[in-house]
């Protein structure tokens, strides 16, 4: 099998297997407390990370700075103005290519 | 079986996703087409349906990398399922292999969108919202890589800037409260602190820790 094939094949196992874990070990539960004020805030905490991660990320291990940030700075304007979901990633996408095009 | 209501919900409160998400597929298709050939792109579109680690197994074997370096990229990449599905298993009900199914569903925007604020999940918005992200990144994969040589290249058109828009829009729109706020502020420096010096995937995953804000009281 080439790399392509066996990257997908594992890849598969490897993410239907790392979803299943968490929902096979504790399906159906009443949870306590404080497990649900925890669990509450794995959301937020992940998005933050995700934007920050997706913004500066190089493809490996390191920062990049790009045009993305003028992009993302573009996004947090149109959030900031209310505009709609689809604005606000065209926003993003328009301001990142314009500095790609100047710069 | 998950209420339909709340399904139909989920594909109303994703139908905003579906552009980006299928412009995004559309740049993994072109730029997958001239590494792995047209076939492979739309099966692991199907078969993975993960953008994160689709990216970074094609970013390795773009460079000519092995097998093992893009299996260790993509899943490095998607061990933040672990913890998003230790967080979700509780709302999910039915036996094993129910549960096993249904946690297919997980997708970012997804998690957050079912995510009720107080620790359980909505799983027909889970499954609703899922559905339409499923649907558009299969078909931009599809047009991607048929496309493909017809097509500008995805970063002149600034499509890579979609994904941090598009999380910060669903931060925005999620987190309430200072805790929520507290919790965000943590996962991006823990993320921005560990970007440069550990390995891909970790510094995501490390983010969770912002969840713990949840033990204090008040």
């Amino acid at each position: 099998m080439s790399a392509v094939w066996t990257a997908i094949v594992a890849l598969c196992v490897a993410t239907a297997s790392m979803k299943a874990i968490g929902p096979v070990s504790f399906g159906g539960r009443k949870l306590s407390g404080r497990a649900a004020s925890v669990i509450a805030l794995v959301a937020p905490a992940l998005l933050a990370s995700l934007v920050v991660y997706e913004t500066l990320n190089s493809g490996g291990r390191g920062i990049e700075v790009d045009a993305r940030v003028v992009g993302l700075a573009a996004a947090s304007a149109a959030l900031a103005l209310k505009r709609s979901m689809l604005t606000v990633v065209a926003v993003a996408a328009v301001a990142t290519a314009l500095t790609r095009a100047i710069a | 079986m998950a209420q339909h209501s709340s399904v139909r919900a989920g594909v109303r409160a994703a139908l905003p996703l579906g552009p980006p998400t299928f412009l995004l597929g559309a740049s993994f298709g072109v730029l997958a087409r001239p590494v792995m050939g047209w076939l492979a792109p739309m099966v692991m579109s199907v078969v993975v349906f993960s953008g994160a680690a689709q990216f970074a197994a094609l970013s390795v074997l773009a460079a000519g990398g092995a097998a093992g370096a893009a299996i260790v990229a993509g899943v490095l990449m998607n061990t933040r399922w672990l913890p998003m599905g230790f967080a979700i298993g509780p709302s999910l009900p039915g036996r094993a292999p129910a549960r096993a199914a249904q946690a297919q569903a997980i997708v970012d925007a997804s998690f957050v969108m079912a995510s009720r604020g107080d620790g359980t999940f909505d799983r027909g918005m889970l499954i609703g919202a899922t559905a339409v992200q499923g649907a558009a990144w299969w078909t931009g994969t599809v047009v991607g890589v048929l496309a493909g040589p017809a097509l500008p290249d995805p970063e002149k058109l600034g499509l890579d800037a979609i994904f941090p828009a598009f999380y910060l829009a669903l931060l925005v729109s999620e987190a309430h409260g200072r805790r929520a706020l507290l919790a965000a502020a943590i996962g991006a420096a823990v993320t921005a602190a560990l970007m440069p010096v550990a390995p891909v995937g970790l510094p995501i995953i490390a983010a969770c820790v912002g969840a713990l804000v949840g033990l204090r009281r008040g």
